[in-house]
């Protein structure tokens, strides 16, 4: 009753025993291997490990994008200037809040969504792909479209709450209700994803366990209690994660939600550590103190990242649950990107 | 054993190498004693809210796009679409090079899709099937990398393509984006199930070397891996926005930077915005309305492999 496992078996296991030194004499010099692995590590140094350690160095300068060889030594300068900057905290702030608004009631969905998903249904596939809709529009596309709705005068949004008499919050100007905006185009676009992850975790569960769940007499809403959330706990790490990660980086959204002014609204109610680190460098030519902050930001996901790591091994080690999970999701491309 | 290897032993033999959605499709049918239960109403009433939400802001660009400014101001505004579409898209020619965008486009995420299934291919197969010395070591510095934000290498990035005279040329998009942490990782996932061991060595003891091993045994067995690879890196490529914005300028852009000269011209109107956004937007949503299938089951797919 494994069928609904996607993973097929390694052929290792029902392979005769004197295979591995078989394997060994027969395998030439592993020098070739080199090879293979070559043209990845080679772009790979070039474009990624060689600006990533570059911009410690330029953080340590003050350089300018007019005279980018001339840079002059300032020590941790920079990294005090952003410390002691209000813009900064500002901007970090909204970062947590956008994050956090933006990626708990997302998440929560997508679990929902998943488990109607995986129900029995008529038309399963056009529901999934219509779900997926929102993610083949691109982040730019999708601002765009979601800054005319929300727009305080013309949007439908508005227009909608004025029908139901209810306030209609200024999306642009006002901190909150802009925030909400924000996080309302990046859970539009990301639910419909996360929910197909979650499914295919779902899927992925032994049904066994549900039929001896049955068979103890647990309701439905017992089975996904103790069934479904825990086989899903890896797969929900690693949703979070990425999700984490991803918010921490929030860049596009904010900067196109103001029509491509990269100080995230007029009182910078929406700016975020990716957008100020955009400003610094291209706006305000300052690229030791933007340096400065990509690293901040990389040790700021770090540590959002372990503590998430470790709040899930305690709370494992408390239900006794699986180890650490080792899945990984396409979405791994959106977060090199 | 040491029968000879041809590539269609390498397919047939594999322990079933899954096409790009059959995972849940298939064991669906076996599973119907256990848990899917039969959805009640409630469940298709939600779902179909779910999808209504998910497809309304698209179709609401539609209706935008076909009136006219001064009809979208009207105190009850339409939820049907009108006639202006065409014109209103031709304005919007006029404030961002959308044509030049899409062609743009369609080069950069051409090349990065062919870039990363080859490279990421043969490194999947050199940590799937071969053993030398640092594997895991470098293995596991290609993973950790997916940590590390866009954001951190921008600037030395900008200036290196400035030095290589690529500023504001499609290089300066292509050549970063050419392999990701990602694919290496899913390709030696699949390869390390889906290429028996035995096959590779059989080719060995007959005496092939290991590239007409990799051309004969291991592609056409990781045809549907690359297959799922190419279309989510097509994807991704087609809809970056972040380094492209830096590298290019808005005279030479891809579609996604084209949308940002729509929104910031001089008293956008937006009607004609929307017409734009839906022009750029609009071949990606045919693929994948064609494609809607293998790319749901290729994600569902990477969600477990691992």
């Amino acid at each position: 009753m494994t069928a609904s496992s996607t993973t097929a078996t390694p052929p290792a296991a029902a392979s005769p025993v004197s295979r591995r030194p078989a394997r060994r004499s027969v395998r030439p010099g592993s020098k070739v291997a080199y090879a293979y692995v070559a043209p990845f590590f080679l772009v790979f140094a070039a474009f990624s490990l060689y600006p990533w350690l570059d911009t410690a160095w330029v953080s340590l300068h003050n350089v300018r994008l007019t005279s980018y060889d001339k840079q002059t030594w300032v020590g941790l300068d920079n990294y005090r200037n952003l410390f002691t900057n209000e813009f900064f905290y500002n901007a970090l702030r909204n970062t947590i809040s956008i994050g956090i608004i933006s990626t708990v009631p997302q998440l929560c969905l997508a679990l929902g969504i998943a488990h109607l998903l995986n129900y029995r249904l008529r038309g399963r596939t056009f529901f999934r792909v219509a779900m997926l809709m929102p993610y083949a529009t691109s982040l730019a596309a999708a601002t765009v479209i979601f800054l005319e709705l929300f727009d305080a005068n013309l949007g439908i949004v508005n227009w909608g709450l004025h029908l139901l008499h209810l306030p209609q919050p200024d999306w642009q100007g006002s901190k909150w209700p802009s925030q909400v905006a924000i996080s309302a185009i990046i859970t539009w676009r990301w639910t419909g994803y996360n929910a197909l992850i979650y499914l295919a975790g779902m899927q992925a569960i032994d049904s066994a366990l549900y039929e001896a769940a049955a068979i103890d007499g647990a309701s439905r809403w017992q089975q996904f209690r103790y069934v479904t959330l825990p086989g899903l706990r890896p797969t929900i790490l690693f949703t979070i994660v990425v999700s984490t990660i991803g918010a921490a980086q929030l860049f596009g959204e904010p900067l196109l939600y103001h029509n491509g002014i990269p100080n995230g609204g007029t009182a910078g109610q929406y700016q975020t550590l990716g957008l100020l680190m955009y400003q610094q460098g291209w706006t305000n030519d300052r690229l030791g103190l933007a340096a400065a902050t990509a690293w901040t930001m990389f040790a700021i996901i770090v540590l959002a990242v372990l503590t998430n790591l470790f709040l899930a091994r305690r709370r494992e080690r408390k239900v006794g649950g699986p180890a650490l999970p080792v899945v990984a999701g396409p979405a791994a491309l959106e977060v090199t990107r | 054993m040491t029968s000879t290897v041809t590539p269609g032993a390498a397919v047939t033999s594999g322990p079933a190498p899954r096409g790009t959605d059959g995972g849940g499709a298939t064991a669906r049918g076996k599973v119907v004693r256990g848990k899917p239960m039969q959805a009640g109403p409630f469940t298709y009433l939600i779902l179909v809210v779910v999808t209504l939400i998910s497809v309304f802001p698209l179709y609401y660009t539609i209706v935008m796009a076909s009136h006219t400014n001064a009809e979208m101001a009207a105190s009850t505004p339409p939820l049907l679409p009108n006639g202006s579409l065409f014109g209103n898209i031709s304005k919007a020619f006029e404030l961002a090079p959308l044509n030049k965008g899409l062609v743009n486009s369609l080069i950069v995420a051409g090349c990065v899709t062919l870039g990363t299934v080859a490279f990421c291919t043969l490194a999947g197969f050199a940590f799937a099937k071969l053993r030398f010395r640092g594997s895991n070591l470098l293995l596991g510095l290609c993973i950790g990398t997916m940590m590390v934000p866009m954001q951190m290498g921008i600037i030395p990035l900008y200036m290196l393509m400035a030095k290589f005279g690529f500023a504001g040329h499609l290089q300066s998009v292509i050549l970063p984006t050419l392999v990701t942490a990602f694919g290496v990782f899913f390709m030696r996932q699949y390869l390390a199930s889906a290429v028996p061991d035995e096959l590779i060595e059989a080719g060995y003891v007959d005496g092939a070397g290991t590239f007409r091993i990799f051309c004969s045994i291991v592609l056409p067995a990781a045809r549907p891996a690359m297959s799922v690879l190419a279309m989510l890196t097509f994807l991704t490529a087609w809809n970056d926005f972040f380094w492209p914005l830096i590298a290019l300028s808005s005279q030479n852009p891809t579609v996604q930077v084209s949308f940002q000269s729509l929104a910031t011209g001089y008293a956008p109107e937006q009607s004609i915005i929307m017409a734009g956004t839906l022009y750029g937007t609009i071949p990606v949503l045919i693929v994948f309305a064609l494609l809607g299938r293998q790319i749901v089951g290729g994600i569902m797919q990477g969600a477990v492999k691992g």
